[in-house]
C-alpha cells in the first residue's frame, strides 16, 4: 500500500506563536519552541515525524508561515 | 531541533501542496497573533489567484483593522472613508463593469458607521462582493462596544457587560440584508478551524464568481475572533467564539441564488 508522508517548513521569523496550528494538527506534529525569534515570539517547531501533509496547520495559520510538502512512498 | 525531524528527501518544489500565495505581499502581516484577518486575507487572495483575475480585481478597504489589507494584498486597492466602501464599490463597478470589485469591511465599519451605505447598496442590487469580518468589537481602536457586541459581553465601553435595556440589542445585519431583494448570495462563515476556513474559501469563490452573473450583491460574513479586544489567548478566543458567538450568529448560507434558505 502506498504510504503518504509529509513535511512542513515553518518560517520562524514570521511566526507569531499564536498556537492555532498546534490545535489544528491531528497528529501533534507542532509544538512551541522554548526559544524566541527576533520579535520575541515562541515560534512553532516540528517535534515528530508523523506529518502526513494534510495542510490543516497551513490553512489556519493567520500569517501563512507554513509550507507543506507531501509525497507518496511505496 | 526542527532539523532533527526534517524529511529532506521530500522537500522538493514538485511536492509542495500548500504555500503562502504570491498575491499576499512578502512582508509580515501586522495583525495581532492569531487574528482571523490573516486567514481571511489569505483565502481571499488564494481565490483571486485561482480565478486568475489579479489584474481585473479592485478591492476597497475602509477604516478599522481591515484598512491594513491594502498593505498586504497585491492587487489594486482603494481606501474609503469610514463605512463608505459599498458606495465607492458601486461607483467603481458601474464605471468598470468587467472588473471584479470587493469590499473588505469590519463590523464597526459595515454595521455601525456604514449601515446606510451597506443597506442601500444591497437594496439597489449592485453587482459587488462584500466581505464582512464580524468580531463583535471595535478592534483597532482598543476594544470598544460595536453594534454586533453580544448581550452581556464586556468591552472597554461596557465594562459590566452590554445591557440591552440601555445599549440596545446586537444587530444581525446579515439576516437583515438577506431579506432585501437586491442580494443574490448571503452566507455566514468562520475561519478558526481548517474545515471552516475551507468552507469560507468556497463561499468567497462563489461570491466572486457571482459577479459574472450580474444578479446582485454577494455578501460573505466571516465570524472572527479578536483576541486582543476580548483579552484572551487565540485558542481561548476561538473556543469562546464557538460557545458564545455561534449560537447568536449561526454559521451557514442564508440566501443562495437569490432564494432564502429555509431554517431547519
Amino acid at each position: 500500500m502506498a504510504k503518504v508522508k509529509g513535511d512542513i517548513v515553518i518560517n520562524i521569523e514570521r511566526c507569531k506563536g499564536c498556537e492555532v496550528c498546534m490545535t489544528a494538527c491531528p497528529f501533534h506534529v507542532i509544538a512551541m519552541a522554548k526559544e524566541v525569534n527576533s520579535k520575541g515570539y515562541h515560534y512553532a517547531v516540528k517535534v515528530n515525524n508523523d506529518c502526513t501533509g494534510c495542510t490543516n496547520c497551513a490553512v489556519v495559520c493567520p500569517d501563512g508561515v507554513i509550507t507543506v510538502y507531501r509525497a507518496k512512498t511505496e | 531541533m526542527e532539523e532533527a525531524f526534517a524529511k529532506l528527501d521530500i522537500r522538493k518544489p514538485e511536492n509542495i501542496v500548500y504555500k503562502r500565495t504570491d498575491l499576499l505581499v512578502d512582508r509580515p502581516l501586522s495583525y495581532c497573533p492569531g487574528c482571523g484577518h490573516g486567514v481571511a486575507n489569505r483565502i481571499l487572495m488564494e481565490t483571486i489567484e485561482e480565478m486568475g483575475i489579479q489584474d481585473k480585481t479592485i478591492g476597497i478597504s475602509p477604516v478599522g483593522c481591515s484598512v491594513l489589507a491594502y498593505d498586504f494584498m497585491n492587487i489594486d486597492m482603494l481606501g474609503a472613508a469610514h463605512g463608505r466602501a459599498p458606495a465607492l464599490a458601486t461607483a467603481i463597478k458601474r464605471l468598470w463593469p468587467d472588473h471584479f470589485v470587493f469590499t473588505y469591511q469590519g463590523d464597526g465599519d459595515l454595521a455601525a458607521i456604514g449601515t446606510a451605505e451597506t443597506i442601500h447598496a444591497c437594496n439597489r442590487g449592485e453587482n459587488i462582493t462584500i466581505i464582512f469580518i464580524n468580531n463583535a468589537i471595535y478592534g483597532m481602536t482598543g476594544g470598544q462596544m460595536a453594534p454586533t457586541t453580544l448581550e452581556g459581553m464586556r468591552t472597554a465601553t461596557c465594562p459590566y457587560g452590554r445591557d440591552v435595556k440601555i445599549m440596545g440589542n446586537p444587530l444581525k445585519i446579515t439576516e437583515l440584508i438577506s431579506q432585501l431583494p437586491g442580494t443574490y448570495f448571503v452566507t455566514r462563515q468562520s475561519v478558526h478551524t481548517p474545515v471552516n476556513a475551507r468552507r469560507a474559501k468556497k463561499a468567497i469563490r462563489m461570491a466572486m464568481e457571482n459577479q459574472k452573473l450580474n444578479k446582485g450583491v454577494s455578501f460573505v460574513e466571516i465570524v472572527s475572533n479578536c483576541n486582543s479586544g476580548w483579552k484572551m489567548t487565540p485558542n481561548q478566543a476561538n473556543k469562546w467564539m464557538e460557545e458564545n458567538m455561534f449560537p447568536f450568529y449561526p454559521l451557514g448560507d442564508l440566501k443562495v441564488d437569490g432564494k432564502l434558505v429555509e431554517k431547519k
